[in-house]
């Protein structure tokens, strides 16, 4: 009985009503070992997460920890037993200072100073309040505090989602070193580079029951994508011949030595309508100033904007809608009315577009709807409210809304963050489409993989500045690695 | 130093208009002294408990329309026990009752799930029936003590017994409290409760107790009542929107996780106050709550720029 597991749960199932969420998860880890859990929208991934940090109790099946069953009914009585959660969300309190969030969680001080130390945090105060700090330090803090507890086993639920590249690799090292010396990770995680350098196995979970247990090796991508999605799509490039035809005449968006002190320098690029431009940018180097001031948030330092040859200037949000840009924030909750259903949400600016006070029309409004909800494939169980809907099939519809609409200029900032495999591989067509459609489309991204399955080509940005400007068809993910560190040898591959 | 002026901004400059208010008295009526102080302060002990009471629910998060309604069951309670035994045991009772009240407040809200203010809403009605059944119309007494209790001074003219009984009772309750974790959970709860329920907060005991203390408050708040007029009133008195008010004025957000009960408390004299100077300056009584309704809009929307102000230089 020597390797009995640190955690070991199965035939996990959970019914909300008539929605079966989980029906038979398993999930094992061993002294020493992290193990991916990996599933896409809706295959029951927050939930079987829930179950196991003791926010849900499941209606059957058994979590045994240590051998022992664990009575996991809170938060508190998981941690108890051993398991220590860190999630998705900050779960620290924004109006107490750090020592109080300690003592609220009777976590030991220097433990926990230790280990933000280790993490790459440096000139934390304990009286620092905690809704002043940016919310990767907050991560960081999350994370080590659970450290701290000492847990026997650490779930980190998307735990890099909000980090810039070097406090992932922080984040990587430090887990990994805590492994080998016998703790049990789950690693919650939709990043493929990330578990195939943190992780020795990997659980997916599909339609509400574990599928497979994948050991990580070369090649472990296609065969857990393939497990999670049951079919495979491909997405290929536009052919340079339609680019050209494209990026003739007058830009829909010129940009001309943009600056909003102190981030943002210096970035110029043209987008034309019928594109797709990427920007690329590590974590502060200006890009969320750049979308502030072409969504009309904040005004410019210096530079010029114009749309369709005419220039432009956005005292306030309502012009930047005027002259036809439209933001898409990363997050949803800024951008949908969450307790108004998938209807309404999605004929809000269409609507809103209406010159006069008149009645909407009904009829007109509904058709083009109906077409935006049939091309966003949202399951139709929770259409009542748009809260109801899991958050990527919320972002699809923070998206897709602009289809019903019409949008000249659409501005996406990372609107794939925390979001699964599929429902990312259903949002790349739907930008895509909008392109086609003659919309002229700005999409941030802060997962490079992404660039060349969604952009036609893409600005890098560093230090406010722009470094390169790289074709879709050589935007492989270690030549924009390359770029967005400002590493300019490569000049030739653009 | 610049840290703590930077954390009490608030609570200073409430200080600061009181003492810029107590000063246009002093001028406006040269006789205001000691015994105006004195009766200041008696006039707002109810209020002081009922807002010490609602403070301490909205930091939590959540609030309590029925404060005056258990201010009102506590004052009868106490009036008609008095008449009956001895004082200490009574005032003992009359606690348990009104802490028993804010329990069943909380238990309410916390198990049904239903919207506080609909929960509270409801408890309005239920305790303002229940007084009624205690006691049918004013009348009973209260412990001779009790009444001595809230009249005078303590050593110097300038500190009047009812304030300093207020000082007491406030700070027995919730100095302890703040610095247990209890008060801890309280506050995490109000910023945000599914952050406090992940950091392993206990939110539904966290905010029944929270309830239960505004009970207590309350209870105090009625043996005040019942002090101070000797019977016990079954109708509530006008309670409810002053606490709110002064809460507001206090720096407490609405929302919760802000804010503490120094300032609250602080705000009841300034509304108190207000309401004196308006008197002696012979301004219309229709008008004096126009002006009051103003004052506080003015005094949130000041405070708030500055703090704001503040906090980007």
């Amino acid at each position: 009985m020597t390797d009995t597991p640190l955690l070991d749960a199965s035939g996990v199932a959970k019914s909300f009503g008539a929605v079966k969420a989980l029906t038979d998860a398993r999930l094992t880890v061993a002294r020493g070992e992290v193990v991916a859990l990996m599933g896409a929208n809706g295959a029951g991934k927050s939930t079987f997460v829930k179950i196991l940090t003791g926010a849900l109790r499941p209606d059957r099946g058994r979590v045994l920890i240590r051998g022992q069953e664990a009575r996991v009914g809170s938060p508190r009585g998981a941690r108890r037993s051993g398991l220590v959660p860190v999630y998705q969300e900050p779960s620290l309190i924004p109006d107490l200072d750090v020592m109080d969030n300690l003592r609220l969680g009777d976590t030991p001080v220097d433990p926990f100073r230790h280990w933000v130390e280790a993490l790459g945090i440096k000139g934390l105060r304990l009286t620092d309040l905690i809704g002043d700090l940016p919310l990767a330090t907050l991560r960081i803090l999350d994370l080590a505090r659970a450290l701290a507890a000492e847990p026997d086993v650490l779930l980190l639920d998307e735990m890099t989602a909000a980090l810039p590249t070097d406090l992932v690799e922080r984040v990587l090292e430090t887990v990994r070193a805590k492994a080998d010396a016998g703790l049990g990770v789950i690693y919650v995680s939709h990043r493929f580079t990330e578990i195939s350098r943190l992780c020795d196995r990997a659980t997916v979970l599909r339609d509400g029951r574990t599928v497979g247990e994948l050991p990580i090796e070369p090649g472990v991508e296609d065969r857990a994508v393939e497990l999670m999605l049951g079919e495979t799509i491909d997405l290929g490039q536009r052919d340079a011949a339609t680019l050209q035809a494209v990026r003739r005449g007058t830009p829909r968006l010129a940009v001309r030595g943009l600056a909003a002190a102190p981030k943002l320098q210096d970035v110029s690029f043209d987008l034309h309508a019928g594109e797709v431009l990427g920007v690329v940018a590590l974590e502060g180097q200006g890009q969320d100033e750049l979308f502030d001031v072409l969504a009309g948030f904040r005004k410019p330092t210096g530079g010029t904007v114009s749309v369709d040859g005419q220039a432009a200037s956005f005292a306030h949000p309502a012009d930047a809608i005027a002259a036809g840009l439209s933001y898409v924030p990363g997050n949803r909750a800024e951008a949908l009315l969450a307790q108004r259903s998938v209807r309404e949400n999605i004929a809000l600016p269409f609507s809103a577009r209406m010159r006069d006070w008149g009645p909407l029309r009904l009829r007109h409004e509904r058709a083009r709807v109906a077409h935006a909800i049939e091309k966003l494939q949202i399951d139709t169980r929770a259409q009542g409210e748009v809260q109801r809907l899991s958050g990527g099939n919320q972002q699809k519809v923070t998206i897709g809304r602009w289809l019903a609409t019409g949008v000249e200029t659409l501005l996406l900032f990372d609107p794939t963050r925390g979001i699964d495999v599929r429902t990312k591989r259903q949002i790349y067509p739907l930008v895509r489409e909008l392109a086609e459609q003659g919309a002229a489309v700005l999409f941030y991204t802060s997962e490079l993989a992404e660039v060349p399955l969604a952009c036609d080509r893409a600005v890098v940005i560093f230090g406010g500045r722009v470094v390169d400007v790289i074709e879709a068809g050589a935007a492989d993910e270690a030549t924009l690695m390359r770029a967005a560190y400002g590493l300019t040898a490569q000049e030739g591959a653009a | 130093m610049s840290a703590f002026l930077r954390k009490h901004a608030w609570v200073i400059g409430l200080a600061v208009l009181l003492a810029v208010l107590l000063g246009i008295t002093k001028a406006i009526q040269p006789g205001f002294g000691a015994s105006g102080l004195e009766s200041l302060a008696r006039a707002a002990l109810p209020f002081a408990f009922a807002t010490a009471g609602m403070a301490v629910v909205v930091i939590v998060g959540g609030i309590d329309l029925s404060v005056a309604s258990m201010m009102a069951v506590c004052a009868v309670t106490a009036a008609v026990l008095m008449e009956r035994m001895a004082g200490v045991p009574a005032l003992m009772i009359v606690l348990g009752v009104g802490l028993a009240m804010g329990l069943i407040n909380g238990a309410l809200i916390v198990l049904t799930r239903v919207p506080d203010i609909v929960v509270t809403l409801a408890m309005l009605f239920v305790w303002e029936g229940v007084a009624l059944l205690i006691l049918e119309s004013p009348g009973g007494n209260t412990a001779d003590w009790l009444e001595r209790a809230t009249r005078g001074f303590v050593g110097i003219d300038l500190l009047p017994k009812p304030f300093v009984i207020m000082a007491i009772c406030i700070a027995l309750v919730w100095v302890p409290i703040r610095r247990s974790k209890l008060g801890l959970s309280i506050y995490a709860v109000g910023s945000d409760e599914m952050a406090a329920f992940r950091s392993g907060v206990p939110v539904g005991w966290t905010k029944v107790a929270a309830y239960g203390i505004c009970g207590l408050f309350c209870a105090m708040g009625g043996l005040s009542l019942a002090a101070l007029t000797g019977i016990g009133e079954p109708v509530p008195g006008p309670y409810l929107m002053a606490s709110v008010a002064a809460v507001v004025l206090g720096g407490v957000v609405l929302g919760g996780g802000k804010g503490g009960l120094l300032g609250p408390i602080i705000a009841v004299f300034i509304l108190r106050i207000i309401r004196t100077i308006l008197t002696l300056m012979a301004v219309d009584p229709n008008v004096t709550t126009i002006v009051e309704g103003v004052i506080m809009v003015g005094v949130v929307m000041l405070g708030t720029a500055l703090t704001l102000r503040g906090r980007r230089s």
